[in-house]
């Protein structure tokens, strides 16, 4: 069941990957980073069953960044949208506020 | 492993990369969000299934419940829910997005290929949560201390961000 977990990490983690070099929504860009970071998850906890509850240990560290990621992240795309009237990362070209 | 277990095993791993796809082909945020959500469901169930019952309602509650929510109250507050024009990339740079993802797959798959060294593996435990609180307050206090550090600078950070300026 390990290897099987672990390929089905490694899929979603492609995916993720694929989401975020394609799209250009900066939403959905995050929710791709998302899905990359619980396919990692994943992966922990399927190796904790081999190596004990270290790995559950990183998985609850792993949500608590991603929240704090999240919160963040979404502050940066309302003021991104405040500044420029879209999310569209196209359209983002000056770090100048 | 019984035949049942095998069962449901695959049928959550196939929901969650089936609603993965379908999340990263939407164009629309809110039917995105709404997949990836299935998608962390399909994983808490695996989570379940790999003797982590605790991890898995912790996925439920945090990713599902608080992280997605916010992701789908921005999309909301913003008034993003329109089917606009396609987000997608020009057409070199999703080639080569497919190639990236492609290779890295196939990577990831070749190393797979290996045989898995033998551990003993564990068994499910009839406590789900002391084991993981037991070594997050020992060995890991540290980290722990400096994730509450972490989530503070995060809010400060954020109510920043998105306050708007007032020109004094």
């Amino acid at each position: 069941m390990i290897a099987e977990a672990l390929a089905v990490s490694a899929v979603l983690f492609c995916i993720g990957v694929v989401g975020v070099l394609t799209r250009r929504n900066a939403i959905i860009v995050f929710m791709c980073a998302e899905l990359m970071l619980n396919a990692v998850n994943l992966s922990f906890v399927a190796l904790a069953k081999m190596h004990g509850v270290t790995g559950h240990v990183f998985v609850v560290m792993v949500m608590t960044i991603a929240a704090a990621e999240a919160a963040v992240g979404l502050a940066i795309v309302i003021s991104v949208f405040r500044h420029f009237g879209s999310v569209d990362l196209g359209s983002v070209r000056m770090l100048r506020g | 492993m019984s035949a049942f277990y095998q069962f449901q095993f695959y049928l959550f791993s196939l929901i969650a990369i089936a609603s993965a796809l379908l999340f990263v082909t939407r164009r629309n945020p809110v039917p995105a969000a709404l997949w990836l959500v299935n998608t962390m469901f399909a994983l808490s169930g695996l989570y379940v299934m790999l003797d982590a019952p605790f991890i898995g309602v912790i996925q439920v509650l945090v990713y599902a419940g608080a992280i997605m929510v916010v992701f789908v109250f921005v999309v909301m507050l913003l008034n993003l829910g329109r089917t606009e024009v396609t987000d997608l990339r020009a057409m070199g740079a999703r080639f080569g997005a497919g190639l990236v993802g492609l290779g890295l797959l196939a990577n990831l798959l070749v190393l797979l290929r290996d045989p898995l060294p033998d551990a003993p593996l564990a068994g499910p435990q009839d406590n789900a949560v002391t084991p993981v609180a037991a070594s997050l307050f020992s060995d890991y206090l540290v980290a722990f201390e400096l994730t509450s550090l972490v989530l503070l600078v995060a809010i400060v950070g954020a109510v920043l961000l998105a306050k708007r300026r007032t020109r004094a």
